[in-house]
């Protein structure tokens, strides 16, 4: 990381409440062009919420987002157009059910950025073939597993051919067989240069693919470094906390 | 009972004719209203979601009956037209079609919501988050799901419908119960006539009944190809 330092992302001081609750007590996050961000800690943490304050799923209540030199939560910021550059990837896959794997993959860069229907499709096939699943195009996604339903679901977002990637808990709904195919097409984007942003409990992905670790509880940022630093020698008694109970299962 | 269907048949086919069309006015009519209070209740304008909540509260209820005496005389200041169009007398069916239709809007509006909001809310944050507007959401991710649970209920409104029409025969339009009562008054024989119209309303909702479930296995197969 030490030949360009072009920051894609800036959060500064953002905050989230969902009625009384505050979610997001305050939260600084820069993330280079090319990074990896792996963002781990407990549940009800307020990994997903952050993730999600980022494409402003979840609308922000303060703080500021700057993506790409602008601010998305300006008074004049297009959401819409910069969500297209944001690619997110859920839990549950969310899929379009209505709609054949191709559909799926070609609705948004058809509907939304006014591609052709044809080279929509070609891209597609592309993508398809690059995490194996080219002969799945005509099924329905009611017909697939989940870590299939998953990899297409990022095959979905990098079809918008998007500046960074949101995994939120990308293999936390698959069963435990399936988490490899889909963590292997992760990896695969990461060597290939995504920016991207990976709220998971998969540690193993996290110290071997992540340039850095963010330890997140109680709505603040509790601790952030390299892996080997993180997980070889956290030094805030939380993550210590955590990661003692995380790693030593059974 | 055969005989007097034998004799005064065409009184009770009649009146199924009658029963029938209203029936399909007020779904018609029902559904589009219904459309706009559900998109009412949906919307995030406190005025237009308070203004659709007490609507289907109020239609819901109270009897069908008293709402149709309400519109019956409410608005007996508009001239509809004294003709009849297939031995319906319109100056009675209309405000009839009117009172039954915003009844049905009610509990069609109701459908519509609750087949929106069945929808994983997930689909409509995946649509948004590849940049889709709230508008190109709604209309190409959310409504073709909804439109699979809609449809059915839809279906089985108008079944009630077929049944709830009998109590327009109280303002004397022409359908089967009132239609019944002219055979009675022919026959001073009650009870069968009564047997009749009950077939009649079975037959007229089994062969609807069996025609949406043969539409609703359509909808899934396409669901699942």
């Amino acid at each position: 990381m030490t030949e360009n330092k072009e920051v894609l992302i800036e959060v500064k001081n953002l905050k989230k409440s969902f009625g009384s609750l505050e979610v997001l007590k305050g939260i600084d996050l820069q993330v280079e062009k090319g990074e990896v961000v792996a963002v781990i800690g407990p549940s009800g943490s307020g990994k997903s919420t952050f993730l999600r304050c980022i494409n402003r799923l979840d609308e922000p209540d303060g703080g500021e987002i700057i993506f790409e030199g602008s601010d998305i939560c300006g008074k004049d910021a297009d959401i819409n157009a910069i969500r297209q550059k944001i690619g997110m990837v859920f839990q549950q896959f969310n899929l379009f059910n209505h709609l054949s794997i191709l559909e799926n993959i070609t609705i948004g860069p058809t509907m939304v950025k006014g591609e052709d229907e044809k080279s929509a499709q070609e891209k597609a096939l592309k993508l398809l073939k690059r995490v194996g699943l080219e002969d799945k195009a005509e099924e329905y996604p009611s017909r697939l597993s989940g870590g299939q339903k998953q990899r297409i679901a990022i095959v979905r977002a990098l079809a918008m051919d998007p500046d960074v990637m949101l995994f939120d808990e990308p293999t936390s709904a698959l069963d435990p067989e399936m988490v490899g195919e889909v963590l292997e097409v992760m990896k695969d984007l990461a060597d290939d240069g995504m920016t991207m942003l990976v709220v998971t409990h998969e540690m193993g992905f996290a110290q071997k693919v992540a340039n850095r670790v963010i330890f997140m509880d109680g709505g603040y940022i509790q601790e952030e470094g390299t892996p080997d630093k993180v997980f070889g020698s956290p030094e805030n008694p939380r993550t210590q906390d955590f990661l003692s109970k995380v790693l030593n299962t059974i | 009972m055969v005989d007097i269907f034998l004799n005064y048949y065409d009184y009770f086919l009649v009146g199924a004719r009658t029963t029938v069309l209203i029936s399909l006015i007020t779904v018609f009519f029902g559904f589009i209203l219904g459309c706009l209070i559900s998109f009412m209740k949906l919307s995030k304008n406190k005025l237009l979601h308070g203004f659709a909540g007490i609507y289907v509260t109020v239609i819901r209820g109270t009897p069908m009956l008293v709402q149709l005496y309400i519109v019956y005389l409410q608005t007996d200041f508009i001239p509809f037209p004294e003709t009849t169009v297939l031995g319906v007398a319109l100056d009675r069916a209309l405000p009839c079609a009117i009172a039954l239709s915003i009844n049905s809007s009610a509990y069609v509006a109701e459908v519509i919501r609750s087949g929106i909001q069945a929808v994983d809310s997930g689909q409509g944050e995946a649509a948004r988050s590849l940049g889709m507007t709230k508008k190109q959401a709604m209309l190409h991710i959310i409504m073709p799901q909804a439109i699979k649970n809609i449809l059915p209920a839809i279906g089985n409104e108008f079944i009630t419908m077929i049944k709830e029409t009998s109590i327009i025969q109280y303002l004397g339009v022409g359908d089967i119960m009132y239609n019944n009562g002219i055979v009675i008054t022919n026959t001073y024989n009650p009870l069968p006539c009564y047997y009749i119209s009950a077939i009649i309303y079975l037959v007229l909702t089994s062969v609807l009944g069996k025609g949406i479930n043969i539409f609703e296995r359509r909808l899934q197969r396409s669901d699942r190809k």
